[in-house]
């Protein structure tokens, strides 16, 4: 087994994916933290997620684009004893389109056509998964900058783990297809293109011409700056093969985080991209799924009722018809219990078989809401 | 809508497409695919003539959905709004996207009307907004567990349904919550159990302290969940953007091995219990998978 605290210490950049609500953002800010702790230098966490809850957690009032450093004290304050810098920036898809089309548009007036296109907003929020292409876009950013010594990436939450892989060659494609070739056709010529004749007499009867018109401009637009957005997209894809890249695979133990966890592991070697470690987060001690406990809990079950609880009563000095009841119930509940944690340990051994470093992080009392939390956190990561 | 295959486990059918099976007497399932949608649409309004120029056409249109706002969302919308209203089903069940795209599935007519100003299309979002629109028509049950984020999301949703759609929620469903175990007398002494620890491992063995420690743990996310649960209560009493007598409708966590009929049947139970058949008229669904 691998080492967590060696993937920090060697890789520059670290993207944090997995499912939806398993706790990504909280453990790439938790892993930033470590990385800090351990090493000299100065580690960037990007977030995408807009909730306040971590910017109140990093005991900030909110933070955006622009990198913001965590405050020393605060860390000292929290008992968290750090050797680097750690700064939080936050993922804003709008303000990175616009970035984007400043960059490469070719000249200004072609940049002002697109930033003031009807359409430009509502395509650029929903066409190949723009929003994880951005977030690529920005980690290649920071990097070709080198103002950061380690720079961790909190993922945009997909319903498939592969979007984010796989946003960067779809950026190439686009500009190839034949979506684009139709869309910018001019519209005089269409009525007599044989191939795509019926295509626009039924797109023009139900989506109307001045729709497709409005289309058309912006992708005609979008087009003059080929050039810029797919060299953009080969060295984003680069990038996420690069030897200094590794990926940390965060989830659950329930059954589908966890699947998507190992689909998206195998994703990773499928594409050569580096899988360095898995995180389980929030899992359930190992022992309660021991036999021991099996069995203890069947003779407290037989035993709830009778001297023992007499004995329980006596020693508490409570009233034996509660002790009675608390005993039972704690009895007969540990089976929904144990047989949880018994599909956990099956699931984590069958992540732990694909990842080069797995770590678990136990299920904590009540959520993390501030540094002293996200520090705990940091520690269960080294300890991996 | 989300095929991903998970309500064909559901039932325990081989695979659900977009002609419905019927998975039990009077109970259809069907999955959405938006080029099958689009073959309908086309067959119905656009009257298509030859449907072998159908094939090439639907996926370039597919490609344009991906890239035009509301394209891909209206016809999934549509064809629900459609089956409403041929009235070919006296309810229409909808495993809806999940909360961060429910907004602009539902809210896909609106986005239309408002980006194309002419086109069949376009004359079509009215009717499918009176169904939306209308309480007694449509209703949206937000799925939700007892956790933060899952919390967070449907408050957010609730907050931006009605405004940004026009869809009325017509309850919360928690899932998954824990039962509670002890009542405050008895919560009082499980706090306390430590001190007689020796006495319980003397009498059942070592593993009384793991025993114990699973009770705690249990207890201390019943009582992290309910606390979630309350935001949501509290934020519904205080919110102008829902009715103040929102349900708040509770499924417990089964602890069951198996997916498939037996949970679904678990589940229907468990929903059965707390519905009160006479003020429940929801037609659609949404929350997370």
């Amino acid at each position: 087994m691998g080492d967590l605290d060696n993937l920090l210490a060697s890789r520059e950049m670290i993207l944090v994916a997995g499912s939806g609500g398993v706790g990504k953002t909280t453990i790439a800010a938790a892993l930033g933290i470590a990385a800090a702790e351990r090493h000299k230098g100065r580690v960037l966490v990007l977030t995408v997620d807009p909730a306040r809850r971590l910017a109140t957690a990093l005991g900030l009032d909110e933070f955006g684009n622009t990198p913001t450093r965590i405050d020393p004290s605060a860390f000292g304050d929290a008992g968290i004893k750090i050797r680097g810098e750690m700064w939080v920036a936050m993922l804003d898809t709008k303000a990175g389109w616009d970035e984007l089309i400043r960059r490469h548009a070719p000249d200004p007036e072609i940049r002002d056509a697109v930033l003031a296109n009807p359409l430009y907003e509502n395509i650029t929020s929903r066409f190949v998964h723009s929003h994880e292409y951005l977030a690529m876009e920005q980690l290649h950013d920071l990097h070709a900058r080198g103002d950061f010594d380690l720079v961790i990436v909190d993922t945009p939450p997909s319903r498939n783990a592969l979007s984010i892989l796989d946003a960067p060659s779809r950026m190439v494609e686009f500009f190839g297809s034949r979506l684009l070739r139709w869309l910018t056709v001019p519209y005089r010529s269409r009525l007599f293109t044989v191939a795509s004749k019926p295509f626009y007499q039924v797109a023009d009867r139900v989506l109307g011409s001045r729709f497709l018109q409005d289309i058309a401009d912006f992708f005609v637009l979008f087009q003059a700056m080929e050039s810029g957005f797919v060299r953009r997209a080969r060295e984003v894809e680069a990038l996420l093969v690069d030897p200094r890249t590794a990926f940390v695979v965060v989830t659950t133990l329930e059954t589908a985080p966890s699947h998507e966890a190992r689909f998206l592991a195998r994703s990773l070697l499928e594409r050569r991209m580096a899988l360095g470690a898995i995180v389980a987060n929030r899992v359930l001690p190992r022992e309660l799924a021991d036999t021991a406990a099996a069995d203890s809990a069947a003779a407290l079950l037989d035993q709830a009722s009778g001297p023992l609880a007499d004995q329980v009563a006596a020693r508490l000095d409570a009233p034996i018809k509660q002790v009675r009841s608390v005993l039972t119930q704690i009895a007969s509940r540990f089976d929904d219990v144990a047989l949880v944690a018994a599909r956990e340990s099956d699931r984590w051994a069958e992540l732990a078989a694909m990842a080069p470093t797995m770590a678990s992080v136990p299920w904590l009392d009540g959520d993390i809401h501030d540094l002293a939390g996200l520090g705990r956190l940091a520690g269960y990561l080294r300890d991996a | 809508m989300d095929a991903k295959g998970a309500l064909a486990n559901a039932f325990d059918v081989g695979e659900l497409t977009f002609e419905p099976t019927e998975v039990a007497p009077n109970l259809h399932a069907m999955a959405m695919n938006t080029e099958d949608s689009l073959r309908e649409y086309l067959r119905l309004f656009v009257r298509v003539p030859l449907l072998g120029r159908i094939g090439p056409l639907a996926s370039t249109f597919d490609f344009v959905a991906d890239a035009a706002p509301g394209v891909k969302e209206i016809l999934g919308v549509g064809k629900l709004c459609w089956e409403v209203r041929e009235q070919h089903y006296d309810l229409v069940v909808v495993d809806a996207e999940a909360s961060g795209h429910i907004v602009s599935q539902i809210g896909a007519p609106r986005v239309i009307a408002d980006l194309v100003q002419v086109g069949l299309v376009r004359d079509q979002t009215q009717w499918m907004l009176d169904i939306l629109d209308d309480p007694d028509r449509t209703g949206v049950a937000v799925v939700t567990t007892p956790e933060e984020m899952p919390v967070t999301e449907t408050i957010e949703l609730l907050a931006r349904l009605r405004s940004e759609t026009g869809a009325h929620a017509s309850a919360v469903i928690a899932n998954r919550v824990l039962p509670v175990m002890f009542n405050r007398r008895e919560q009082a002494i499980v706090d306390r159990l430590d001190e007689a620890l020796p006495v319980l491992v003397d009498a059942v063995g070592a593993g009384a302290r793991t025993v114990l420690e699973a009770a705690r743990l249990t207890e201390s996310r019943r009582a992290t969940g309910a606390g979630h649960l309350d935001r949501v209560r509290a934020w519904i009493a205080e919110s102008d953007d829902v009715a103040a007598d929102l349900p708040i409708v509770t499924v417990p966590e089964l602890f069951a091995r198996a997916s498939g009929p037996r949970v679904v049947s678990l589940v229907a139970d468990a929903l059965t219990d707390e519905l009160d058949p006479d003020t429940v008229t929801s037609q659609r669904g949404a929350g997370r998978g």
